[in-house]
């Protein structure tokens, strides 16, 4: 910032006159570092022409420094969104010539299909169960691993493994615990006297199969985040509270909560925008079946493009994707300038 | 709840501290039913967290018998290691172990190069549409991936990159979350070692190379590490782009061991589970405070 406009400060303040190489900045006023901008009216023309110079140095260099991030987002981020957007109109199965346009045929053919609705609702059950479980349980969990008693350090860790486990791992162990006759289902079942369902087989209960060890997984994450935030609150706000006479549930409405509701408003964005992209569980757990009935919009966009090879559906499925997200995004955004506590 | 007791604790013994005494001296010990309390909690929190691991672990090590038993076997009648052998021998699991530590290196290497570049032109050098710029790329982390699934994978057949390491490392690397972890940091660090070396002389070049990154390394290590986390355990895109199990990564063996073993192997299906997590698990009990410091800084600014 400041750094980088200022007359040349090379090759020392006492080279003789005659030395032109540094580009005519000879004088008295340039060989003093520390004052850019404020030479003698005589020299003011060379300095801002060596301004400009810097200043277009310094454009070329932030170009480039920048440019081979920027061209990454913008070539598999923001093109394939948009070309994303253009393809929704079209026909197309990958092999054909070229794509054919078909106006609104694919979202109209979407929107009545009944499993599509199915597919919706999946999505939105698996989303909010997820977000505001994880949400209450991290809380809950999170103020928990806050105190000092024996093991919170120990539970600290292990809440974040979860986290660490690639999705595909995590299904494959939920698969197992969801195993009617060998997993730990049927073990917590007939502590009750009853027989475990059918998790991941049967369309009453897939969804929910997904959905938990979505939320186990997530769970985690957002202890963590919990407790570090706890930790990391203004002690001495409790201390003023405190003196005043303020506890329990009056500290937790009026402190606590306003405090880590930036926390909560990030947590909810990033659960949503995650849980809506939840892929590795489904496609190991169930496959979005049996029929329709796991099925998020994010297992329909990856069937319908590269099992059914149905580019046009996937592609308008994947915007109607985008724009539950990004209006969510934008009420979230508009709500939380009005809800949200940020000054701590 | 128990943090508010926690503060409010601390904020009694502050109040109760020398020199102040307010008659009301209950002391700043939590009163033990609470204590059990609170230690019951923590070892359910344990429990949720704990058991399903163990569980995964365990049964991995279980002879066939002990898996398919009722009542279930909680500790293994012996332990044995045959699951992970078959699991190795089922698939070519040495040659996904490849592929996923040559992708997520490559792709870890390229995504944090890519994200210095970038913070240390936010943070030291000037330039006009700099608040434009850092707009464009701190949005696109609102993209959600399966929008950009179909057209990636377009892009990246039409190039010849189809079963290719770099068709399954390229669509990947741009960097907006670890961009902006180190742009945060650096904005931080000390401007005066930086003007001084700017006074000898040294171009931004040198600067970044020879001061910001030194400087800035527990952030770089951080960033890398979660980071490669996430490049490990990618799923869908590896999934798309190939097609040969010779290109596939670990994650997707565990797609291919499930589909073969059904549920008739449950002892090797999990052997390849272990497989897949437990470089990370190892990684991040060596640096589990530099991933959640990192995680939670991302999330708290």
């Amino acid at each position: 910032m400041s750094l980088a406009v200022r007359p040349h400060p090379d090759p020392g303040p006492s080279a003789p006159r005659g030395a032109e190489a540094t580009g005519g900045s000879a004088g008295p006023s340039s060989s003093t570092p520390g004052s850019p901008g404020r030479s003698p009216a005589a020299l003011r023309p060379r300095t801002s022409g060596q301004r400009r110079r810097r200043r277009r140095r310094d454009a070329l260099l932030f170009g480039a420094l920048i440019a081979p991030n920027l061209i990454a987002i913008i070539v598999f981020s923001y093109y394939p969104a948009l070309y994303n957007i253009g393809l929704s109109f079209m026909e197309w199965d990958f092999v054909a010539p070229s794509p054919e346009f078909v106006g609104l045929e694919n979202y109209l053919d979407l929107f009545t299909d009944p499993s599509f609705g199915q597919v919706l609702l999946n999505t939105l059950v698996f989303t909010g169960v997820s977000v505001v479980g994880s949400i209450v349980g991290g809380l809950l969990l999170g103020s928990l691993l806050a105190t000092k008693v024996p093991l919170t350090g120990f539970a600290q860790t292990m809440a974040f493994a979860p986290h660490m486990l690639p999705g595909a791992a995590v299904g494959i162990l939920w698969l197992f615990m969801f195993d009617p006759n060998y997993g730990l289902s049927r073990w917590l079942f007939s502590l009750v006297g009853a027989s475990s369902p059918d998790w991941t087989t049967t369309s009453d209960w897939s969804l929910w199969a997904i959905t938990i060890a979505y939320t186990w997984q997530r769970l985690g994450f957002v202890t963590v985040i919990c407790y570090t935030a706890i930790l990391d609150l203004p002690k001495d706000l409790y201390e003023a509270a405190a003196l005043d006479g303020a506890h329990g549930g009056k500290l937790l409405r009026h402190l606590t909560l306003p405090l880590l509701s930036p926390i909560m408003f990030f947590l909810s964005i990033t659960g949503i925008i995650s849980a809506a992209q939840a892929f590795d569980i489904i496609s190991i757990m169930t496959s979005g079946g049996p029929g329709v009935s796991s099925s998020t919009l994010s297992w329909m966009v990856y069937e319908e493009a590269f099992q059914k090879f149905d580019i046009g559906t996937a592609s308008a499925a994947a915007t109607v994707l985008l724009l539950i997200l990004l209006a969510i995004t934008y009420l979230q955004v508009r709500v939380g300038d009005r809800k949200v506590n940020y000054d701590s | 709840m128990s943090a508010l007791t926690l503060n409010s604790r601390k904020a009694s013994e502050a109040a109760d501290g020398p020199g102040i005494n307010r008659g009301r001296r209950r002391g700043p010990r939590r009163p033990a039913w609470m204590t059990g309390l609170l230690i019951a909690g923590v070892l359910t929190t344990l429990a949720v967290f704990l058991i399903p691991l163990f569980w995964l672990f365990s049964s991995s090590l279980k002879p066939h018998g002990d898996i398919y038993s009722w009542p279930l076997q909680w500790i293994p009648t012996s332990l044995t290691v045959d699951n992970f052998v078959e699991a190795w021998n089922s698939a070519p699991f040495d040659r996904f172990f490849l592929n996923s530590i040559v992708t997520t290196a490559v792709g870890t290497f390229l995504e944090i190069s890519l994200a210095i570049l970038c913070a240390y032109a936010f943070v030291f050098v000037d330039f006009r549409f700099k608040k434009f710029a850092f707009a464009l790329i701190i949005a696109s982390l609102m993209l959600p991936g399966h929008v950009t699934l179909i057209v990636n994978y377009i892009t990246v057949a039409n190039l010849g990159w189809l079963n290719s390491y770099a068709g399954i490392i390229l669509p990947g690397i741009a960097s907006a979350f670890a961009m902006f972890l180190l742009y945060q940091f650096m904005r931080t660090l000390d401007k005066d070692i930086l003007q001084a070396a700017e006074i000898d002389g040294a171009g931004h070049i040198r600067r970044m190379l020879t001061i910001v990154v030194p400087l800035s390394s527990p952030m770089i290590l951080t960033a890398t590490l979660i980071v490669m986390v996430g490049k490990w355990n990618e799923y869908v895109w590896p999934l798309i782009v190939t097609s040969t199990s010779t290109m596939r990564t670990l994650p997707i063996g565990l797609l291919f061991l499930r589909s073969q073993e059904g549920y008739s192997n449950w002892g090797v299906i999990l052997a390849g589970a272990v497989f897949v997590s437990l470089p990370m698990l190892i990684l991040f009990f060596l640096a589990q405070k530099r991933i959640i410091g990192g995680l939670a800084a991302g999330a708290m600014k």
